[in-house]
């Protein structure tokens, strides 16, 4: 695999840490390798809106330039932008969190990820996640010297991580469960009930929940239980939210942490020497995006429901079976029906058919035997690859 | 349900009754009734392309031309701007607030049509007390839709 040798395979000329060594090629990586070689195709792979962002938002931004706003903000964000979120943060879920200690704004999600795992843990500290997950939820905890413990989530329980399969996998070094839902890959969206459930084992155990619900906005026709929302939850979570998927804003680089003040103490720390500040004009967008946002993230929703009904009726229509997805732009369709792994799957209908979509595997055991297909792209595109991923199953099942 | 299906074909007039049953969630009958309906009771007025006729050799002049109206006993503006819009050159007439009374867009095949639509047809309807045309020199956005310079974003590769 080209991508072996570019991660420290033959020649090893330059003594690499062994925690970047520890950390596996993304499976998605070799894949962009191969795409960007190939004319004409038509990706399904990228877990970005099609979108740009909307103008209101682009425009905030770029007057904030023309006054010369480019200085560094405050380590933990623009007070307004942290105030302007606390009161986001009120009014949609009940949750008063200080703007002044208990919240950072970051660079993406992707940092507060991170910077919750260095954070919290110490090495050998464990932290539990669904399989199949978000691939960097793994590499995060072990680049901050903790050890990944995955617990298994099926398409018959709607890939709801379930309570007792937690309680069975805590140990005396369980430090944290880190889930994200409404779920990458999977298109799944927990329950009131299953949460609730969840957060109790939490809280019974003293271990801290790390939710990344970057997906929040992105539900259809269900609600989006926040999970710091739930009784006791508050003391006990650390919420992650951002900007990327709901505002179509993922270039930006921007997110938030919402924790408990002595965590985001520590969070702040780690930030302002790693990153100083998330770039100011992305936080000047992100509080016109929270300010006056709410409705173009609505329309966007209401468009990407309708590609996911045709996304994923179509996909059923073809053969693949395809589990509901109720919230994020992914539908997860299982392609046992050709024998395949989901990998020489995606590869086949990349080479054949130039069709991206990313094997299931790549999100861990669990996702073998499926492909994950984003939604997020024109209609017009979705219905021209549905009809190539017909050709490409008739021709390849087995059943 | 009909809202749904009037903003999506509202965006693409072509999307099928299939495509329109699959995005809602409707059946294709359903849908089928839905729009047959609309049609007949002229909630969907027409199904139209827009065009940049820049691209074509074919000469095209609009105009905004606002209107003052005298107020009239008997007839109210409604039969004014009837007489106005059954003409076939006008083609959007909006009663508007402000400093005048009819929005008119007319559009011709030259600056000589539209001056003589002005002096010889609409200056002379009963009603009509003052119009000052504007012609467009340039056309930027249509309906919804930037003219030119609209460039794709093309995505680079990236791991998520
Ligand atoms: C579940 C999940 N969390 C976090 C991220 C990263 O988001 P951000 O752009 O805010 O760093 C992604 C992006 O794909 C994601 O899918």
């Amino acid at each position: 695999m080209v991508s072996e040798s570019r991660h420290g395979g033959s020649k090893k000329r330059y003594r690499i840490s062994k925690r970047a060594n520890q950390l596996s090629p993304s499976g998605i990586r070799k894949f962009f390798d191969l795409l960007a070689s190939i004319e004409g195709v038509i990706s399904l792979g990228v877990g970005e809106p099609d979108y740009a962002t909307p103008w209101h938002i682009i425009e905030s931004a770029i007057e904030s330039l023309e006054k010369g706003q480019t200085m560094y903000t405050s380590n933990s964000g623009m007070p307004e932008l942290r105030q302007e979120l606390a009161r986001y943060l009120h009014g949609h879920y009940g949750l008063d969190y200080d703007p002044n200690t208990e919240l950072l704004i970051t660079v993406g999600v992707s940092e507060a990820l991170d910077l919750a795992m260095r954070a919290i843990i110490n090495p050998g500290d464990e932290v539990i996640m669904p399989d199949p997950h978000y691939v960097a939820y793994d590499s995060c905890v072990i680049l901050a010297g903790g050890k990944v413990v995955t617990v298994p989530t099926y398409e018959d329980d709607n890939f709801e991580i379930s309570a007792a399969d937690i309680e069975m996998n805590l140990t005396g070094n369980t430090r944290a469960i880190l889930i994200g839902y409404p779920a990458n890959p999977t298109g799944a969206v927990m329950s009131r009930e299953k949460t609730e459930e969840l957060t109790d084992v939490a809280r019974h155990h003293g271990v801290l929940v790390i939710s990344d619900e970057i997906y929040a906005k992105l539900v259809y026709g269900v609600e989006h239980v926040c999970v710091a929302a739930l009784p006791g939850m508050r003391e006990n979570t650390v919420l992650l939210g951002g900007f990327s998927k709901a505002y179509a804003m993922t270039g930006w680089r921007i997110g938030y942490a919402a924790a408990p003040a002595e965590i985001i103490a520590a969070m702040t720390k780690i930030h302002q020497y790693t990153m100083m500040c998330a770039p100011t004009m992305a936080q000047v967008a992100a509080l016109e995006a929270l300010k006056s946002g709410e409705e173009s993230a609505a329309e966007m929703v209401e468009d990407y429901n309708r590609r996911r009904l045709f996304m994923v009726k179509g996909l059923r229509d073809i053969g693949l079976p395809c589990f509901e997805p109720k919230g994020a732009f992914y539908a997860f369709p299982s392609i046992r029906i050709t024998g395949m792994t989901s990998e020489d799957f995606a590869e086949a209908l990349l080479t054949e058919e130039k069709v991206a979509a990313v094997p299931g595997s790549a999100f861990g055991e669990c996702g073998e035997g499926y492909i994950r297909c984003c939604y997020a792209t024109s209609m017009a595109d979705i219905e021209e690859a549905l009809a190539r991923m017909k050709r490409f199953v008739s021709k390849h099942r087995k059943d | 349900m009909l809202n749904d299906i009037l903003k999506i074909l509202e965006n693409d007039a072509q999307t099928t009754p299939k495509q329109l049953a699959e995005m809602t969630g409707m059946s294709q009958s359903e849908v089928t009734k839905l729009i047959r309906q609309a049609l007949k009771d002229r909630t969907i007025l027409k199904y139209k392309a827009i065009i940049n006729w820049d691209q074509v050799e074919d000469e095209q002049v609009w105009a905004l031309i606002e209107v003052k109206l005298t107020p009239q006993k008997d007839v109210g503006f409604d039969s004014v701007a009837e007489r106005i819009y059954r003409f076939a050159q006008t083609r959007t007439v909006y009663l508007v607030s402000g400093t005048y009374d009819l929005f008119v867009l007319v559009v011709g095949k030259s600056n000589h049509e539209i001056a003589d639509f002005v002096s010889q047809k609409l200056s002379h309807i009963e009603g009509v007390k003052e119009t000052v045309t504007q012609f467009v020199l340039k056309r930027y956005k249509e309906d919804g839709e930037i003219i030119e310079g609209k460039e794709e974003v093309k995505r680079q590769p990236v791991i998520l």
